[in-house]
């Protein structure tokens, strides 16, 4: 893992529909490794990087989105403080308390929270009533420093935590789009790929749905992270057996998705990753999981249909302002990434059933 | 007839994994299309016939069933995400099988306690697949339910007649067809169907036909204390009004009751209230499809034992044939 790279990428504020931060980094980053590179209607960073060799080569779209959660100011009530609608998935419950910069500027503010002097309740507060004080005394001092629209993002604390992990706000998935920088800095591959880093997933796959359309790939690998199931459940008997879902840990490797709650990844490219793991000796873990779907969920079924697999590094606190990484499924998952795209050919895409006799588009 | 729908409502096939269902398919209809290609996602795609209308016809391959999680570090027994939309009050007790043929039980917890009268939450199920000898079951294989096909006079019971019946309807309309379509006829036979259409959807834009037909069961209003609705099981082919993805327009359901009356088929009118199938996203394929659908009637649905009548699906193939053996003149 390239650390710098990483820490440009977490810092980067950019909540879903306004990335304009996140891609500039991105751009800068992939200057010179990759061509035609271009920003689509939706605001998705799409290029190509020509394969090594060859004609014919198999077309296989890498994606990574670059938008993370945080919040829209919504309205400044008569007192200053300022309200705020979610952009995608938050968690009301860590919010009371929360640093957070708001709008273009970074204006700096904090969720207000009733301090444990003035009372005890533990109840969460939903996000409608929660509200954010950046210091002034009434609407006018507010609409001075912020209007209504501006994002709200997580205050920027990435820093590497010994040297195996690191920690930091919007992991997800400024980590699929640094192994995505980090692939296009190596050696050309046996395939032509196709590159897109997305805009809007949080708030449902939004810029991932358009760009099979531009890219026309005869397969796709999405990147993203995932969180870590590997929490001990507090609530658990612990002889029960259920304390956890071993299926998605941390050091474990890369989490390759069998099923999420938007795709069932087609079975000739699970069992193509999960061969090239093996013979490469990387460790991974397998993931089904009715809750959540990532931009896979929009490519496979776009134009006439696009092979889809997603390779997720498994992080803890996600969509929150210090999700934690290892290190080690970060390098273990471009490993992967890297040594499959090696081993793509287009046998991988033949039915096996496909009687020959017959006609074929 | 009986032996076909046999044998492809007991074959395997949960969403994503169709493949089994689809080499019988293949086989099926290899002497009976003009051509056939299989698209990205594992959609099998038969053509017959030139000229005319270009009409996509789809019944799905795929069934729901169950995606194995990680089993129990003590007791080996199997977790499990669903493939589709489960019944939890049919679960206990039922069995799964998985690619290699191997067969699991599901339990529930507190099975004779508070499991025997309420409906437990899908998370209180498990799969039993113990071989005596320490055999386990690889985290992410799929599995689908099992049992074993019957008739009861002209009642047809079978798991994954949702939509093996439907796949059947299309292969006995081919054969009826004999190659000799008045139009440009494209038999899909989609994948992920119960997962969220998503196979029809990219067959669809990949067609771009002048028309869509699904074929798929529907629901029946003749079970005790359901959903009302029109439809009864021998009541003949249903034909689509309206479902919770799809308003069929009127010309379509005027063309097919009066194929239909043309042809003395007996046919009712459907109305769905909850569920919808393939057409409801071939009408939204490009710029847009025209389309209808043609329902078997079926009891007891996403059970394994779902209820058919022989005499309603021998209608459904009468009017899918008379359809598509005459031009088509419909708007647009």
């Amino acid at each position: 893992m390239n650390q710098d790279l990483m820490r440009q990428l977490a810092d980067a504020r950019g909540v879903s529909g306004q990335e304009e931060e996140a891609r500039e980094v991105i751009l800068a980053a992939i200057a010179g490794l990759v061509e035609d590179v271009r920003v689509d209607a939706l605001g998705n960073v799409l290029a190509h990087k020509p394969g090594a060799a060859g004609a014919d080569l198999p077309r296989v779209l890498v994606s990574a989105h670059m938008d993370e959660i945080g919040f829209m100011l919504r309205s400044i009530d008569g007192d200053g403080l300022l309200r705020v609608y979610p952009v995608g998935g938050v968690d009301a419950r860590i919010l009371p308390g929360m640093r957070v910069s708001v709008g273009p500027a970074g204006v700096p503010g904090v969720f207000m929270w009733k301090p444990i002097h003035l009372g005890r309740e533990q109840k969460t507060v939903p996000l409608d009533n929660l509200r954010i004080d950046i210091g002034a005394s009434d609407r006018a001092g507010a609409a001075a420093h912020v209007k209504p629209g501006d994002m709200i993002t997580f205050p920027s604390e990435f820093t590497n935590v010994g040297e195996e992990a690191v920690r930091g706000k919007a992991l997800d998935n400024r980590a699929g789009c640094a192994l995505l920088v980090e692939l296009l800095q190596g050696e050309p591959l046996p395939c032509d790929l196709l590159v897109a880093f997305t805009t809007q997933e949080e708030i449902g796959l939004r810029g991932a749905s358009v760009v099979v359309e531009s890219l026309q790939p005869d397969l796709a690998i999405v990147l993203e992270s995932t969180p870590a199931h590997d929490l001990p459940d507090l609530t658990a008997d612990a002889d029960e057996g259920i304390a956890f879902n071993p299926a998605t840990r941390q050091g474990a490797g890369p989490v390759l998705t069998v099923m999420d709650s938007r795709t069932i990844v087609d079975p000739r490219l699970l069992n193509w990753l999960r061969a090239t793991a093996e013979e490469q000796g990387i460790p991974f873990q397998l993931k089904s999981s009715q809750g959540g779907g990532n931009d896979a969920g929009a490519i496979h079924v776009a134009g006439s249909g696009v092979p889809t697999a997603a390779i997720s590094m498994p992080a803890r606190y996600v969509h929150g302002p210090a999700a934690l990484l290892r290190v080690s499924d970060f390098d273990h998952s471009l490993a992967l990434l890297r040594a499959a795209l090696n081993a793509v050919s287009p046998a991988l895409l033949a039915h096996e059933d496909l009687s020959n006799r017959h006609h074929r588009e | 007839m009986n032996a076909l729908i046999r044998k492809l409502a007991e074959a395997w096939g949960p969403s994503g994994y169709e493949h089994q269902v689809r080499r019988l398919i293949q086989e099926e209809v290899a002497d009976l299309v003009d051509d056939m290609r299989v698209d990205a996602l594992g959609n099998l795609i038969c053509r017959v016939g030139s000229g005319g209308k270009r009409v996509m016809v789809s019944a799905h391959m795929d069934e729901i069933g169950v995606m194995a999680l990680f089993a129990e570090p003590q007791s080996g027994y199997l977790r499990f995400e669903p493939i589709g939309g489960l019944l939890n009050s049919s679960l206990a007790g039922n069995r799964v099988r998985f690619e290699n043929g191997a067969t699991g039980v599901i339990g529930v917890y507190d099975s004779f306690g508070k499991g025997r009268t309420s409906v437990p939450a899908l998370s209180d199920f498990y799969i039993d697949v113990s071989d005596g000898n320490g055999g386990a079951v690889a985290a992410g294989s799929p599995a689908g339910f099992w049992r074993e096909f019957e008739t009861r006079g002209t009642r047809i019971i079978a798991k994954s007649l949702d939509d093996r019946i439907g796949c059947a309807v299309a292969i006995e309309a081919l054969r009826k067809l004999g190659r000799q379509a008045a139009n440009e006829v494209h038999f899909v036979f989609s994948v992920q169907e119960e997962v969220g259409l998503r196979g029809a959807r990219t067959a669809a834009y990949g067609i771009d036909p002048h028309l869509g037909i699904a074929l798929d069961v529907t629901a029946t209003g003749d079970e005790l204390r359901n959903r009302k609705m029109a439809v009864t099981l021998g009541g003949g082919a249903a034909i689509k009004v309206h479902d919770s993805g799809l308003v069929v327009p009127p010309a379509i359901v005027a063309w097919m009751e009066a194929c239909a009356g043309e042809n003395g088929i007996p046919v009712q009118r459907e109305l769905l209230g909850g569920g919808t199938t393939d057409a409801a996203v071939i009408q939204s394929a490009r710029a847009g499809v025209p389309s209808g659908c043609i329902s078997i009637p079926c009891r007891f649905l996403h059970t394994t034992s779902e209820t058919a009548d022989i005499r309603d699906v021998q209608a459904c193939i009468d009017l899918l044939h008379a359809l598509l053996s005459a031009p088509i003149d419909l708007p647009g």
